[in-house]
């Protein structure tokens, strides 16, 4: 795959401020008694990677079949792509976006070329060879231009998949899974690509379950379960949802746990972190960089031996499970 | 979404077109199936006919005449029904038709196209078996067998008959495809569904309905008027929503509470 070979991770995440790409308002979908979609609204700065997660079932493959025109909304509205979402402009929405559901759907006794083609000529394109060479060069196919779809290995249909995706020369592009089943090498190009397409001002519309790679590539996430259960920078949702705190760990258990702690600048609280390693603590903090100082000394008055002190780090991947179990024992 | 407002673009048609021509070719199953039917319609009727003798009574030959004229009328009856029952649940089922319909193009656009796809072969097919039918029967049959073929009024009427049936079944292969959710179950029901035209051509081939030239212009131009209502109800019965989600749609446009 071609494309810068840094690691697709950038260290400022800024949250684009451009016009919005993508605004929903109080979309909702249902199927006969059952909503899979529940009052959603969010909006989506142009050039911004933005990640949908949420468990199976979650509504969001609904999500993105109604803002791809696919299926239409039982209550709400949206703008994709600078449209308003309405049957009169279903096909120019189609024309400005592309969408990769999960399965790669190429046909099988077709080229990767031949299949391209095919979508190339639905979307009317203009020097179709060209499109298709620089989409197969984008995701790292040239060289198996020519082999049957049928015989490529699932990771290599995912990148034909993308790169049918990247034919139109899309604004807003929607990814279902798009590394699903590749492996890490194979994902990593993926998510190189998918950063270079943010570079270039493509919007892109991510749902996955790999929540490690949201963290990496996601300027901001949603996570829903049939209802939005929260939006924003993933490092905003870790520090909204779990309070700072220190790790400690010393080589034997504080006999006065409560008196070390007690009064320290910035100290809210304490916790044994593991019932069975009483030597661990979690200690509540509003400033880390003031707080482990002072930790540090009061801990070696107290006589203990310390073995580690460092700030806890929470991941995308705390953020989700809290708010998922939360959301399912709520239903329950 | 359920409304296509967009014009009909010739490039989206043939791609389709292209597409599905390319498939045909490269799946041997289909190739098999659509050489295989029309070569023993030939084969049949043409072995009772070259087996007549001259001595047969009249009876025996306009029978037979008969016979070889209808059996041919099944082949754009039979292959189109196959192959259009296939072209949406196999694709559905395949996994391809959610990209495809994340295009701009229009469901009449992609029936149109599955629909040429399957009509040009089959015709072209059809008509290849009724010449080599008769072009057999001109060469290597008793004169009087030559001539009973050359002159039946059913000759005509099969010639006319050819592209209103492929029509017909395949429009209503189309819609059984867009509605099931099984190839199986469509393509049998694509077959059942399509013999009614047959059987009242049936009826002209054995002279139970004198085909004249009024009758077989009557019953055509009805024909003609149920494939080009059969084309609009098809593309009625496309429904991106049900075809993607397998469910009915709850609400068939963007005219929803809350939209500006």
């Amino acid at each position: 795959m071609s494309g810068p070979s840094s690691s697709p991770t950038r260290p400022p995440k800024v949250a684009p401020t451009g016009s919005a790409a993508i605004e929903v308002s109080h979309l909702t979908k249902s199927f006969g008694t059952r909503t899979a979609v529940a009052d959603v609204s969010f909006s989506v700065a142009q050039g911004e990677v933005f990640g949908f997660l949420g468990p199976n079932g979650a509504g969001k493959t609904t999500t993105v079949r109604i803002l791809g025109t696919l299926i239409a909304p039982t209550a709400g509205s949206a703008v994709v792509a600078g449209l308003p979402l309405d049957p009169a402009n279903a096909e120019e929405i189609r024309q400005r976006i592309s969408i990769m559901p999960e399965a790669p759907g190429l046909y099988r006794r077709l080229t990767v070329t031949e299949n391209l083609e095919y979508f190339a000529r639905l979307y009317g394109l203009p020097r179709r060879e060209q499109r298709i060479a620089e989409a197969l060069a984008a995701v790292g196919l040239t060289d198996r231009a020519h082999d049957f779809a049928g015989n490529l290995s699932k990771g290599l249909r995912q990148r034909a998949a993308l790169a049918r995706t990247l034919l139109n020369d899309p604004q807003v592009m929607f990814l279902d899974e798009p590394t699903s089943g590749l492996d890490p090498v194979a994902a990593h190009d993926v998510n190189v690509l998918l950063t270079a397409l943010r570079d270039r001002g493509v919007t892109v519309f991510l749902t996955t379950h790999r929540l490690d790679e949201a963290e990496r590539l996601c300027d901001r996430v949603a996570i829903m379960n049939t209802h939005l259960l929260t939006i924003g920078r993933p490092d905003e949702l870790r520090q909204t949802l779990f309070n700072r705190s220190l790790a400690i760990s010393t080589a034997a258990p504080l006999a006065h746990p409560d008196q070390v702690f007690a009064g320290l600048p910035a100290v809210q609280g304490w916790q044994a972190t593991d019932p069975g390693t009483p030597a661990g603590y979690l200690v509540t903090v509003s400033d880390p960089a003031k707080a482990a100082p002072a930790v540090t000394r009061a801990l070696v008055a107290a006589g203990a031996d310390v073995l580690s002190i460092a700030e806890s780090k929470y991941t995308l991947e705390d953020v989700y499970l809290e708010l998922v179990e939360d959301s399912e024992g709520q239903t329950e | 979404m359920s409304t296509d407002t967009m014009s009909m673009s010739a490039t989206r048609i043939g791609a389709v077109i292209r597409k599905e021509l390319a498939e045909f070719r490269r799946n041997r199953f289909i190739l098999v199936t659509a050489s295989i039917l029309p070569l023993i319609f030939l084969i049949s009727p043409t072995a009772q006919i070259l087996a007549i003798k001259a001595s047969a009574v009249s009876t025996v030959l306009q029978r037979r005449v008969e016979t070889g004229l209808f059996l041919p009328l099944l082949i754009p009856v039979f292959v189109p029904s196959i192959l259009s029952a296939y072209a949406v649940v196999g694709e559905r089922e395949q996994g391809t038709l959610e990209p495809v319909l994340t295009t701009p193009i229009s469901r009449v656009e992609f029936l149109l196209g599955k629909a040429a796809a399957i009509f040009v072969p089959a015709i072209g097919v059809s008509y290849l078996i009724f010449g080599v039918f008769v072009a057999i029967t001109q060469f290597a049959a008793q004169s009087a067998v030559a001539t009973a073929v050359l002159h039946a009024p059913q000759l005509p009427a099969a010639l006319i008959f050819i592209p209103l049936l492929a029509a017909w079944a395949i429009w209503v292969g189309l819609a059984i495809s867009a509605r099931s959710s099984d190839t199986r179950v469509a393509q049998q029901l694509s077959i059942l569904a399509s013999l009614p035209p047959v059987a009242v051509t049936a009826l002209m081939s054995f002279n139970v309905i004198s085909p004249t030239l009024i009758v077989v212009a009557a019953f055509g131009g009805g024909l003609l008027v149920i494939d080009c209502l059969a084309c609009f109800a098809v593309a009625r019965v496309f429904d991106r929503e049900r075809l993607i989600t397998g469910t009915k749609p709850t609400s068939g446009s963007y005219r929803v509470r809350g939209a500006s």
